[in-house]
């Protein structure tokens, strides 16, 4: 008796608590009609005074309100002075895979085993995380979920961030295989008494020629006439098809160098480049070799006393002026909370470089196109998902980024998260306080 | 025959002395020595000033009896005839660990850390270790002897090279066929101290410099007070420390800012540390001045790094450029700034590198006599032992070197060395030279013989026709053996040739052993050399005089001497804004189109057209001029973090350990940051002192320090000190229930520490106790880590009981929860804006923090911990904006005014007001928007960051890297030594990382 009150208690406790999290909204049955906001379509366009109209998930108009005279649909939402954007998106990402950095039993980001392509963030995915709900009150509506650690790490999927299960989070189930680059330079082990300065690797190639042997033992196990099945040749199949891209997780000029000779090599179509530290002093080839970057996060401190202190800050301008594809991604110290600090990364970038349009590219359009899924989401345009926010002010900007709406796939997705909740709580409280 | 002779009886002559001999003998007679052995014809380097030509001087019983232009020969003498050579007085090693064996470490007993004392009897804390006596476990290493004798060293001040008061060194002379008895000039020649713990055992304190610092100064106030007798047990230690009080004291140190560090504690106790540098001392050299130090320089210059492969150039830093390129120049910078000086043997590989690179400093400006200075009057002088080392007088030990010429001549040869009148002979003094072009004879066939080099250590080539044979020789004792190969090259074979070389080398003859086993004669005749032979050989020889380095541009040393380092100082200038946004902090807000007037470092007038006399009159006109932001918590400009050795660690200070070289501190700048709290780590519940700094980059580290800093400690609560995240089991508290209890003891015995105190002048001073009553007295103010409610009220609790209040809760990501109760405690919050979820304590940590806090009116900040965050806290304040609906005016104060009231400094910064210190910053746009940058970053009206001055830096940066670059290219390619590169790992140090408890 005692037992069952104690559970009972313990129930409620959990829903009166934190522990709930916001309910995913239901799919799009009316449709939505945004008007007088100034549209950021995020291939570097602007209609100040718009009109955005989406039904059943998709986007079915975007023009200037001035010009038309068309009938608003639906639920109208009217917008003046507010700034309408696509989706951002976050790729490299963890979110979901760990809860709390310290607490081991919530960490699901890194398996053990260096080759590991069968290895799959998508089904640990928590689309329950209270971290991945705090991503769309910053606008950051969709990600790449990435496993971390090994060789080849594994298979990430992208995903939206509203949903009960991983299954309905999917945008793009096993979409890129993730390959950490060996490093030409090593870190002595100072707790083996070793100078903890830089050296040269003396197994950088080695570690080459294994990578390449994978795939060359993959690309013949996948040729056929096999007796047993490998799971992790099996994963490399659609790498070759190139319906996987491949995601080189890379810094330095003569890696990235040599990761552009490994594209030749192995005939890839995809290739990406995630970091990219000295990416500006390879741009030709990257340009030459069709191959895009994925910026490391802005706010960072440079690798050296040398270098320039705004250096992460203009390095993804650097590369876009000179005609790189780049995105930007937010990998790093606690990088799972910070990653809803994707807008004011690409504001950081907008400053130093880009403009404020330009800079918007790298979280939204230019990001799809490198995900390869640019013709869903990515920009406010007829026919792509709608997946979009309003917001108060310009959303690259802390100030500006107070949103007011989010929808994803057309669905109004709640704006509450565990913060929020209990950011009332406590106001209730010291209101109450006071009365 | 002769020469033999006089040998044996050069050795017999010093065994003799005039004090009563003793020692029974059982091997023979007794053979007493009354001989003495006399110096003619030498020139005689007396001192670094004083030289006799031609002069000579008389040796007996080890000691000079006699020196002068002329001396009156006693007839029991054997006479040396030195004409045409040189003799220095030998050379002194104050900083040696000669003879004493490399100690074991202890073995772990467990896994867990050891907080106890291995030791009885001693100190509580086993690298307190003055009861070490260097004499114990001396023996005489010959082979390490025979290596110094070779530099020229004859005497050597030796220790045992372990823990941080590490006991009495001795004083050896390096007398090759002495006794110990004969040998040990002084069993207790000075104490020795270092910052690095000892060996032997894992006694966890310190872990830290900081830590190492409070810790000697502990042990002198103990030992003070045990001297008094009012220590109930024994204190071997103690009791030690007090017996070496009056020797010479030598701190060794291996970095810059440890040497800056020794010289501020002897400041503080009165002791004159001699102080063992690590070379570059010429990087502050007014600092090193001040301490008024003698400094124990080592010689070992870096090598060129090995960066033919330019992927690898970009890891080296230009620091490390910088310091390749002028190390060798250190030695002439501490001359002319009359900083006395040693040279060590320390570091260095004594045989290969002493020589060589003393001569490299004399190249790079060093003066002879400063040279020699430093290796023989001023060791002696440190010593007290002016009267019988470092110069060759009357009395003195017969300690000195005799060389072909001038020591520092490259070409001279060390021909012996003679300490207490015992001969070690290094090169022949009569070495017959063989070096010049030959005519070879052998088999009937003609060969080119060029022999080159030192006449003692010759090199041979040798041609056949135009062709090039291998050849080996080695030339001794006046035997010649050259090894040749065959002329046919299908062929391997090997002749021999042997000759004992006479005084005239113009022939030379001797026998060949043929390939095939016969011998035969052989000849060779010396040719008249002509200037195109030589030429000839030079551009074909590659030996050591083609490798030698060209002169090379010595780089400026700038403040700090890296990258973005000041070539001069800021000064202080008369500077007016015009019509910028103003962001007071003050009454007025936020007002545009408005003129400041900076004069004398302060904000002298605000106003609408200003006159602008003489100021620079910068344009701000659509630009935002606001107060410096202030960062509550801070890492950055620290050399250690934590000292974790104790739960508590009141003792210690950041002040101590301020590092002015980090480039967090120009990065900061130029994110607008002016003034940071550099906060001790949360290694521990109560954690040491906090040192408040003006980000004046290029300065030292006492001058960052904030004028007349109000006191601040650094508490921690939570999974940090309950060392949670990693393996430590063994460390009370290991929960918030012990936590409490930490601070309940610990200020419940301040609080009798007091009492007892202020009833007993000779009562024992205790750091820890003194910086708790100070707490207690409300004389210093608590930042306390914490994030959870339950911790916080508990905190606030314990504070009240002891009627003292917490001066802000830092972090403080539940403050929202307790916010009232924070109010009527009167604390303070300087939280994150936006940090969260990285550790079980911060699951319920929310933006809205900061504004929930703010809302309740608690004076609030955010703050960064973080030294990238740091650079752009003006973006986290805005956050505040976003998050909570904070005005922008309010959100502003986050990160300037609010933090100076917390800190107590918000009478002389914080806001743009008329007598405030001019630490301003112009920002391209509103300093809340994420386009805005620091354009001008002022500290008491000096511009530290300029936006234009920075794309300067950036060129010269370029600029000298390419210069060192291309001069370290050149010494590669003389051949000269290289190094791998290696590349310091920057690394970010926050609270929060699991892997550094901050």
């Amino acid at each position: 008796m005692k037992m069952k009150y104690l559970i009972l208690l313990a129930l409620f406790a959990c829903i009166g608590n934190s522990f709930a999290q916001q309910t995913p909204a239901s799919k799009q049955t009316e449709a939505v009609t945004i008007v007088g906001a100034t549209a950021h379509l995020g291939n570097g366009e602007i209609i100040e005074n718009s009109l955005i109209i989406f039904e059943d998930g998709k986007i079915t108009q975007v023009m200037d309100a001035t010009e038309t005279k068309m009938q608003y649909r639906g639920r109208i939402i009217e917008a003046e002075g507010k700034h309408v954007y696509p989706g951002f998106i976050a790729p490299n990402a963890t979110l979901g895979l760990v809860e709390i950095d310290a607490v081991r039993a919530t960490d699901d980001e890194d398996e053990i085993g260096s080759m590991l392509p069968h290895i799959r963030s998508i089904i640990a995915y928590n689309a329950e995380s209270k971290i991945v709900e705090s991503m769309r009150p910053n606008g950051v509506l969709m990600g790449q979920i990435v496993p971390r650690g090994g060789s080849i790490s594994g298979t990430s999927s992208i995903v939206q961030f509203d949903a009960w299960n991983w299954e309905d989070a999917v945008i793009k189930e096993d979409d890129g295989l993730h390959i950490n680059w060996p490093d030409s330079f090593t870190r002595g082990r100072w707790w083996a008494g070793e100078d903890s300065g830089i050296k040269v690797s003396e197994d950088y190639q080695e570690k080459i020629l294994k990578l390449e042997e994978f795939f060359a033992s993959a690309k013949a196990y996948l040729a056929g006439n096999n007796q047993k099945t490998n799971l992790a040749y099996e994963a490399m199949k659609n790498v070759f098809t190139g319906d996987k891209r491949v995601y080189v997780h890379v810094n330095a000029k003569k890696e990235i160098l040599d990761v552009i000779d490994f594209k030749k090599d192995q005939k890839l179509e995809h290739l990406v480049i995630v970091g990219g530290y000295e990416a500006h002093k390879a741009i030709e080839d990257l340009k030459e070799n069709n191959i895009p970057v994925l910026v490391q996060r802005p706010h960072d401190t440079p690798n050296s006393d040398d270098h320039d202190y705004d250096f992460p800050y203009k390095l993804a301008g650097i590369l876009h002026n000179q005609g790189v594809l780049v995105a930007l991604e937010s990998s790093g110290s606690m990088e799972r909370m910070n990653t809803r600090n994707l807008p004011f990364y690409a504001g950081t970038t907008g400053a130093y470089g880009l403009g404020k349009e330009e800079a918007l590219k790298l979280i939204t359009s230019n990001t799809a196109k490198i995900l390869g899924i640019d013709n869903m989401v990515g920009t406010l345009e007829k026919g792509k998902t709608a997946t979009l926010f309003i917001s108060e002010g310009d959303a690259l900007d802390m100030r500006g980024n107070i949103l007011t709406h989010a929808f994803i796939q057309g669905r109004q997705v709640s704006l509450d998260t565990h913060q929020t909740e209990l950011y009332e709580r406590y106001k209730k409280k010291y209101e109450s306080a006071s009365k | 025959m002769k020469l033999r002779l006089l040998l044996c009886l050069v050795f017999l002559a010093s065994l003799q002395s005039k004090a009563q001999e003793y020692f029974p003998k059982n091997d023979g007679v007794k053979n007493p020595q009354t001989n003495y052995t006399v110096f003619k014809n030498a020139k005689i380097h007396v001192s670094p000033q004083e030289i006799i030509e031609n002069g000579s001087f008389v040796v007996k019983d080890g000691k000079i009896t006699a020196i002068g232009k002329s001396v009156k020969e006693p007839t029991n003498s054997i006479v040396i005839d030195l004409e045409g050579n040189e003799v220095y007085p030998s050379f002194i090693d104050l900083y040696s660990s000669f003879g004493v064996k490399e100690l074991k470490t202890a073995q772990r007993s467990n896994g867990q850390p050891q907080y106890q004392a291995s030791r009885e009897g001693y100190y509580w804390n086993d690298h307190i270790r003055p009861e070490t006596k260097a004499v114990e476990v001396f023996s005489y290493d010959d082979k390490a002897a025979t290596s110094l004798h070779k530099a020229g060293f004859g005497v050597v001040n030796t220790h045992v090279p372990d823990g941080i008061i590490r006991g009495t060194g001795m004083l050896v002379a390096l007398n090759p066929a002495g006794s110990e008895g004969e040998r040990i000039l002084k069993d207790r020649s000075a104490q020795y101290l270092s910052f690095d713990k000892s060996k032997l055992s894992h006694q966890s304190y310190p872990t830290s410099t900081m830590g190492a610092m409070a810790l000697i100064r502990q042990a002198y106030l103990d030992a003070n007070w045990y001297e008094k007798g009012k220590s109930e047990n024994k204190d071997l230690a103690l009791e030690a420390l007090n017996r070496n009080k009056n020797l010479t004291q030598i701190f060794a140190t291996d970095n810059l800012l440890d040497a800056l560090r020794a010289g501020k504690i002897g400041k503080e106790f009165n002791i004159n540390y001699v102080i063992l540098g690590d070379g570059k001392e010429y990087q502050r050299m007014q600092e090193i001045k001040e301490t008024g130090s003698t400094f124990i320089v080592p010689l070992n210059f870096p090598n060129a790094y090995d960066i033919e492969d330019p992927f690898l150039a970009e890891h080296l830093s230009l620091e490390e450029m910088k310091t390749w390129n002028q190390a060798p120049a250190n030695l002439k910078m501490l001359a002319e700034n009359d900083i006395p000086f040693t040279i060590t043997t320390h570091d260095l590989n004594v045989e290969k590198d002493f020589r060589s690179n003393l001569l490299k400093a004399v190249k790079y400006g060093l003066n002879k006599e400063d040279a020699l200075a430093a290796l023989t009057t001023t060791p002696a002088k440190i010593l007290g032992e002016e009267n019988r080392l470092g110069t060759l007088k009357e009395g003195a030990w017969a300690n000195f070197i005799i060389t072909s010429g001038d020591y520092f001549d490259k070409e001279t040869s060390i021909y012996e060395n003679w300490t207490q009148g015992k001969r070690t002979v290094i090169n022949k003094i009569k070495t017959n030279d063989i070096t010049g072009n030959y005519q070879l004879k052998l088999e009937g066939k003609d060969y080119k013989l060029n022999i080159t080099g030192k006449p003692e250590a010759p090199k041979a080539s040798i041609k056949s026709n135009d062709t090039k044979l291998g050849a080996k020789l080695s030339f001794s004792n006046n035997w010649m053996n050259l090894l040749l190969s065959s002329p046919d090259t299908t062929k391997t074979a090997f002749t021999r040739l042997v000759a004992k070389i006479g005084e005239n080398a113009n022939e030379i003859s001797g026998t060949a052993y043929l390939s095939d086993g016969s011998e035969t004669r052989f000849t060779a005749t010396k040719e008249v050399s002509t200037k195109t032979a030589e030429a000839e050989e030079v551009e074909e020889n590659d030996d050591e005089e083609a490798k030698e380095e060209e002169l090379r541009e010595i780089m400026p040393v700038s403040f700090p001497n890296k990258a973005y380092g000041f070539s001069e100082m800021p000064k202080e200038e008369i500077i007016l804004f015009q019509n910028a946004t103003v962001w007071t902090n003050e009454k007025e807000g936020i007002i545009e189109n408005t003129d400041v007037l900076v004069k004398n470092g302060k904000i002298s007038k605000i106003g609408q057209n200003l006159r602008a006399g003489n100021a620079r009159v910068i344009d701000a006109t659509g630009k935002h001029l606001t107060s410096g932001i202030i960062d509550e918590h801070s890492h950055i400009a620290a050399s250690a973090i934590n000292e974790a050795g104790h739960n508590s660690t009141a003792e210690v200070s950041m002040e101590d350990v301020v590092d002015p070289t980090d480039i967090n501190i120009y990065r900061n700048l130029a994110g607008g940051v002016t003034t940071v709290q550099l906060l001790h780590g949360s290694a521990n519940p109560i954690g040491g002192r906090s040192a408040i700094l003006r980000l004046k980059w290029g300065e030292n580290a006492e001058d960052l320090i904030f004028e007349d800093s109000p006191k601040f400690i650094k508490f921690a609560l939570g999974e940090n000190v309950k060392q949670s995240n990693w393996g430590s089991r063994s460390r009370f508290p290991q929960t918030r229930m012990g936590v409490e209890q930490v601070f309940t003891d610990y200020f419940t015995r301040a609080r009798e520490y007091e009492e007892a105190r202020n009833n007993d002048e000779d009562f024992r001073k205790d750091l820890e106790m003194e910086t708790l009553v100070e707490i207690l007295n409300s004389e210093r103010f608590v930042s306390a880590h914490s994030y959870v409610q339950s911790e916080i009220n508990m905190l606030m609790k314990v504070a009240e009981n002891f009627d003292f209040r917490i001066n802000t809760f830092t972090h403080i990501l539940e403050g929202y929860k307790v916010a009232d109760k924070m109010k009527a405690h009167g604390a303070g919050g300087s939280t994150f804006s936006d940090w969260w979820a990285y550790k079980y304590e911060v699951n319920d940590a929310i933006p809205y923090n900061a504004p929930i806090m703010h809302s309740q009116g608690i004076v609030t900040a955010i703050n960064s911990d973080d030294a990238e965050m740091s650079r752009r806290l003006n973006q986290e304040a805005a956050k505040s904006v976003k998050y909570g609906g904070v005005s922008e005016e309010d959100a502003w104060k986050f990160v300037t005014l609010n933090p100076a009231k917390l800190l107590h400094i918000d009478d002389r910064v914080g806001s743009v007001k008329t007598g405030k210190d001019a630490d301003l910053v112009l920002w391209s746009d509103n300093p809340l928007s994420i386009y805005a940058k620091a354009e001008k970053t002022l500290i008491q009206g000096k511009v530290f960051f300029d936006i234009e001055k920075d794309k300067e830096l950036r060129e010269e940066i370029q600029e000298q890297r390419s210069k060192i670059i291309t001069q370290m290219l050149q010494a590669k390619n003389k051949g000269l030594k290289t190094q791998p590169v290696t590349k310091k790992e920057e690394q970010h140090i926050h609270c929060n990382l699991l892997e550094e408890v901050h």
